[in-house]
């Protein structure tokens, strides 16, 4: 079963809602037990970096996860702030990252006038083959919300790019390990198709 | 890779959707739950509620509705009507809402984008800016759904806001409203130079050119419409429709950024 960790930030009925369109069943959970046991992992949120990570030190769900993925091989897919909280530290705030990809997030530089957040639909350019982007294409548009962005230190990590004043990882695989910039819960037909991918994998 | 949004703007009136022209005459386009069935369907960008009355009669839009209308959208959305806390936005949110829209309740307390920006983070929220050209040629802002005159210039108010945490300003155009013939792009254009948050350019988009223009003369980063996406032909027939995502990629081809 898949679990949705909440840690009081963001919107997560919507991400629910999406697994539910698509048959699949999605549980909410804010139980480190639950995260310890869970049998697919969906990191959600919007908000601040340091003060979602303050939220899962204290409520004791950074370890849940940390134990999870690395002990148990438990499949993860972050979202949004969910990306950015799998990687090593981030320019909002003082607070490390869980660190499960090595990678950093950065903020968007608003030289030349680029206006921010960057919010809008881009299309994404793969970088390496996945099952997440089984019956996906070039074409398909995917919603972004973000005033930072994410930078795998390893290339091969990265799975898709896109460009907003800059190319950007929008995507990163690290075997069981995903995470994506954009919302798959609310980009229509290309988003639910990635989800149920996620849940297939 | 980036392309402007394009974006409903869809009134409520009660728990019916209404088109008004120039902010007067709301006119019953049909049910909203439907609408966002349809534009599901035709997979719109982003859907944009605003209870127009909710202000005026002192009163929050509806959770219910909200409610009802997250459990369907799968596409972003914000609402607005009569928001003046952030214990309403917060329950707004955990209805569903992405973002939420702030008018009257701005101008009246600046200092709530301020706390719904602390709160929330910038990118949920939206403040709205109704501007009307008054008799000396004046533009000022206007609150209320409009029947109340600020001393406020809309360029002033709009740096302003987003200078205290908004994360995206909706110019809206009253003169323009319903009236299909375009925006106001020097009043967009004028806004866009001032903010460093994206513009949602709102009142008179008639067709897809006017898109067109308020990306490449206006600067805007949205593009709002509401009498488009309503209705169909010259007679005003009411027909819920969207540009296909093969004419919106045309209508932005390179214009990457």
């Amino acid at each position: 079963m898949i679990h949705i960790v909440d840690y009081r930030m963001g919107n997560l009925r919507s991400v629910q809602k999406a697994f539910e369109r698509i048959g699949i069943p999605a549980k909410i959970t804010a139980e480190p037990d639950e995260v310890m046991q869970a049998g697919k992992l969906i990191l959600p949120g919007v908000g601040h970096f340091s003060r979602a990570m303050d939220i899962l030190q204290s409520a004791g769900l950074s370890d849940a996860l940390i134990q999870a993925v690395t002990v148990k091989k438990t499949p993860i897919l972050g979202i949004c702030l969910g990306m950015q909280l799998l990687t090593n530290r981030s320019e909002e705030g003082d607070m490390p990252g869980l660190g499960l990809v090595d990678a950093e997030t950065i903020r968007f530089s608003n030289h030349s006038g680029l206006k921010i957040p960057h919010m809008g639909w881009n299309t994404l350019r793969p970088e390496k083959p996945s099952p997440l982007y089984n019956g996906l294409s070039e074409q398909d548009p995917f919603y972004f919300v973000h005033s930072y962005y994410v930078t795998c230190k390893d290339p091969r990590d990265r799975l898709f790019v896109t460009s907003y004043g800059n190319l950007f990882d929008a995507g990163f695989q690290k075997d069981h390990i995903a995470g994506v910039q954009f919302h798959p819960e609310k980009s229509h037909q290309p988003g639910l198709r990635l989800l149920k991918n996620f849940a297939a994998m | 890779m980036f392309r402007p949004r394009i974006i409903p703007v869809l009134l409520l009136k009660g728990k019916g959707l209404v088109k008004t022209v120039r902010f007067k005459d709301p006119r019953y386009i049909g049910d909203p739950i439907n609408a966002v069935r349809i534009f599901n369907d035709l997979e719109a960008d982003e859907l944009v509620f605003l209870d127009i009355t909710a202000s005026r009669e002192n009163r929050c839009v509806s959770l219910d509705l909200v409610r009802r209308i997250g459990d369907e959208a799968f596409m972003p959305f914000a609402v607005g009507g009569g928001i003046t806390g952030p214990d309403q936005m917060e329950r707004l949110f955990k209805a569903g809402a992405e973002k939420v829209v702030i008018n009257t309740g701005a101008v009246g307390n600046p200092g709530l984008i301020e706390d719904a920006a602390r709160h929330f983070g910038s990118q949920s929220i939206i403040v709205s800016i109704d501007v009307r050209q008054t008799l000396f040629k004046r533009q000022k802002v206007f609150i209320r759904d409009g029947r109340e005159k600020t001393r406020l210039d809309p360029v002033a108010w709009a740096g302003q806001a987003a200078d205290l945490g908004a994360g995206e300003i909706m110019i809206h155009s009253m003169d323009r409203d319903g009236t299909m013939t375009g925006y106001d792009l020097n009043l967009v254009r004028l806004v866009s130079e001032a903010v460093p948050v994206p513009v949602i350019a709102c009142g008179g988009a008639g067709s897809l050119e006017d898109f067109r223009q308020g990306f490449d003369r206006g600067g805007a980063h949205a593009l709002a419409a509401g009498s488009l996406f309503v209705y169909h032909g010259p007679r005003k027939a009411v027909l819920v429709n969207y540009p296909s995502r093969t004419e919106v990629s045309e209508l932005f081809d390179n214009k990457e950024i």
